[in-house]
C-alpha cells in the first residue's frame, strides 16, 4: 500500500484496534490456551503463566461493564476537560481503558457495574503528518 | 555474644524538603550524604560503596558527581532508578551487598529535583497521536483515583473518607520541621480544593518538591565496633514487581505488589502487622493511602474507611501512619522518598521525633511503590540499648 493510500484511511489509535477492509472495526486480544488469560493485542509469550506460543487471536466483545472510573478535570495542555476516564471489563474477557461519553461527568450519575457498549469514531485530532485516527469510546448501554 | 549477619542503619538524615532551583541534584544529594555521615560519626573514607537513587537524571551518573563534592575515594558506585521506589531500591541494594558479606559499610543516597515536573504520567508518546483524553487518562492523579474508586466499588468508601487522609497527614506535618508544609488543612479545604481527578482534589495529591535523604548502613560486626546505641536494625528488606493480574494493562495494580511485599517482609522479620508501632507508607494520593492499610494488613479488607474515620492511623491512635506528614504534605521528591521514609521511622525508633514522637516505638515499617510497578518494604527495629 502506498503512503497516500494509507493516509486516505484512518489509522488505529492503538495497535489492538483492528480496521478490516470490509466490516466493522473491533478490538483484538489474545487468549492463552494454557491458563485462559486474555490480553489486549498480540504477543508470543503469556505474561500470566509464561507459556510460549500458546496465545490465540481473540476478537473482543463490543459490550462490557464499567469496572471503575475517575473524572479528570486537570490534564495536559490542550486536552479538553472534564471527561470520564473509565476502565471496562469486556464480556468474554479483556479489560480496556477509554473515555465514557454520553453521560454527565457527575459521580452521582455514573454507576460502577453499569453496562456499556463500545463505539468507534474518528478522533478529534490528527498527528503532525495530518493522519486521521480511529478511536473508540464507551457509552451507556441498555442492560 | 553470637554474631549474625544483620544489617544496621548507623546514621541517617534528610534535608528539609523544598524548592531549591539554584542548586543541582548532586549538590542536594551531597548535603544529605554529609548529614548522614555525621549522624553515623564516620566519613566517606569508611564507606566501601555508594548506592545512589535518582529518577529524572537516571543517565547522569549522579552518584559519582556527588562524590566529587564529598570525597572521591574510588569506591564502587551504583546508580539506581526504579520510579518512586528509587530511593528504597538504592537502600536495598546496599543492604543486599552487606547481607552478602561483600562490604561492612556503605552509603545510600536518594535525591530528586522536581522543579517544573508538573503533572506526571499520561499516555501516548512515540508513535501515533497522544491518547490522553481519548482513551481515558494516564495522569498519576487519575490512575490513583481509579485505584481508589475500585475500593469504593468494593466497600463504599467515600470522597470524605479519602479526604480525611489528607487532613491527617497535613496535621502531622505541622510537627515536622523538615516537611515542605506545616499547615493545618481542614476537611472543608481539602474537599473544596480544585478537583484534579475525582475523587482526588489538589490537596489530595502529593507535593512536588526537591529533596534528598541518605543513610549509612553497616554489618553487625561494624555496628558493634562503633557502638550500637543509636543503630537501627533492618529486620526485613523486600522488593517486588507486578504479578500478572487481569486489569494490569489498563489499570496499574498498586495492590498486588504491595500485598506480596508485605507478606514477604513479615515473614523475613518474623513479626506480624499487629506488632508494628508506626508506618510510613506511599500516600502519593489520598486514595492510595486507604488501599495500603489493607494491603499492609493493619486492618481487614473493607475496614480502611473505618481506620481513618476512627483515628486509628493518626498520631495518638493504634498505629500512626505517616507521622512525617507523608508525601501529601512533607513532599514527594521521587528518588529521595524511600530513604526519607526510613529516616522518619528510624527517628521514632531512636526516640528523637520530638513533638510527633510515637511513644515507645519499637518496630516500624516503610513502604513505597513505583509505577508500574515496584514495591519496596523495610521493617526496622529500635536500638536495643
Ligand atoms: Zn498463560
Amino acid at each position: 500500500m502506498s503512503e497516500e493510500a494509507a493516509a486516505s484511511k484512518p489509522l488505529p489509535i492503538v495497535p489492538f484496534l483492528k480496521i478490516p477492509d470490509s466490516g466493522d472495526p473491533y478490538l483484538e486480544g489474545s487468549e492463552c490456551k494454557k491458563c485462559k488469560a486474555v490480553f489486549l493485542g498480540s504477543r508470543s509469550v503469556c505474561s500470566s503463566c509464561g507459556a510460549r506460543d500458546q496465545l490465540a487471536v481473540k476478537k473482543l466483545s463490543n459490550r462490557g461493564e464499567l469496572y471503575v472510573f475517575s473524572i479528570t478535570y486537570r490534564s495536559f495542555p490542550g486536552i479538553e476537560t472534564p471527561y470520564v476516564s473509565a476502565v471496562v471489563d469486556l464480556d468474554g474477557g479483556g479489560t480496556v481503558k477509554g473515555n465514557l461519553i454520553d453521560i454527565e461527568p457527575d459521580p452521582e450519575k455514573i454507576k460502577m457495574g453499569m453496562p456499556v457498549e463500545l463505539i468507534y469514531e474518528i478522533a478529534p485530532r490528527k498527528d503532525r503528518e495530518g493522519n486521521e485516527y480511529l478511536t473508540y469510546y464507551f457509552k451507556p448501554a441498555n442492560a | 555474644m553470637k554474631m549474625g549477619n544483620d544489617v544496621y542503619v548507623l546514621g541517617i538524615d534528610m534535608i528539609k524538603f523544598g524548592k531549591f532551583p539554584e542548586r543541582s541534584v548532586p549538590d542536594l544529594g551531597a548535603e544529605a550524604a554529609l548529614l548522614a555521615l555525621d549522624d553515623a560519626g564516620v566519613t566517606i573514607n569508611d564507606c566501601q560503596a555508594l548506592y545512589c537513587g535518582n529518577l529524572m537524571q537516571a543517565s547522569a551518573m549522579v552518584g559519582q558527581r556527588l562524590l566529587q563534592e564529598i570525597g572521591q575515594t574510588g569506591i564502587a558506585v551504583v546508580n539506581c532508578a526504579n520510579a518512586c521506589a528509587t530511593g528504597a531500591t538504592a537502600f536495598r541494594e546496599g543492604w543486599t551487598a552487606i547481607k552478602a558479606g561483600l562490604y561492612d559499610m556503605v552509603l545510600c543516597v536518594g535525591v530528586e529535583q522536581m522543579a517544573g515536573a508538573g503533572l506526571l504520567g499520561g499516555g501516548g508518546g512515540g508513535k501515533g497521536i497522544p491518547t490522553e483524553g481519548l482513551l481515558g487518562s494516564g495522569t498519576m492523579p487519575a490512575v490513583f483515583a481509579e485505584a481508589g474508586m475500585e475500593h469504593s466499588r468494593k466497600y463504599g468508601t467515600t470522597f470524605e473518607q479519602f479526604a480525611k487522609v489528607s487532613v491527617k497527614n497535613h496535621h502531622h506535618s505541622t510537627m515536622n520541621p523538615k516537611a515542605r508544609y506545616q499547615i493545618e488543612t481542614p476537611l472543608e479545604d481539602v474537599m473544596g480544593a480544585e478537583m484534579i481527578s475525582y475523587p482526588n482534589t489538589k490537596l489530595m495529591c502529593s507535593v512536588n518538591v526537591d529533596g534528598a535523604a541518605a543513610a549509612v548502613i553497616c554489618s553487625e560486626k561494624k555496628a558493634r565496633e562503633l557502638g550500637m546505641k543509636r543503630a537501627v536494625k533492618v529486620r526485613a528488606s523486600v522488593l517486588t514487581s507486578d504479578r500478572w493480574t487481569q486489569r494490569d494493562l489498563t489499570m496499574p495494580d498498586v495492590n498486588t505488589c504491595t500485598r506480596d511485599a508485605a507478606a514477604q517482609a513479615y515473614e523475613m522479620a518474623g513479626v506480624g502487622a499487629d506488632e508494628l508501632n508506626l508506618i510510613e507508607l506511599h500516600d502519593c494520593f489520598a486514595t492510595a493511602e486507604i488501599l495500603h492499610y489493607e494491603n499492609l494488613g493493619i486492618c481487614k479488607d473493607g475496614e480502611a474507611g473505618r481506620m481513618i474515620d476512627e483515628g486509628h492511623v493518626a498520631l495518638g491512635g493504634r498505629i500512626p501512619v505517616n507521622a512525617s506528614g507523608g508525601l501529601l504534605s512533607k513532599g514527594h521528591p521521587l528518588g529521595a522518598t524511600g530513604i526519607a521514609n526510613i529516616y522518619e521511622v528510624s527517628t521514632h525508633l531512636r526516640g528523637e521525633a520530638e513533638k510527633r514522637q510515637v511513644p515507645n516505638a519499637r518496630l516500624g515499617l516503610t513502604h513505597v511503590i513505583g509505577l508500574g510497578s515496584a514495591c519496596a518494604i523495610h521493617i526496622l527495629e529500635a536500638p536495643s540499648s
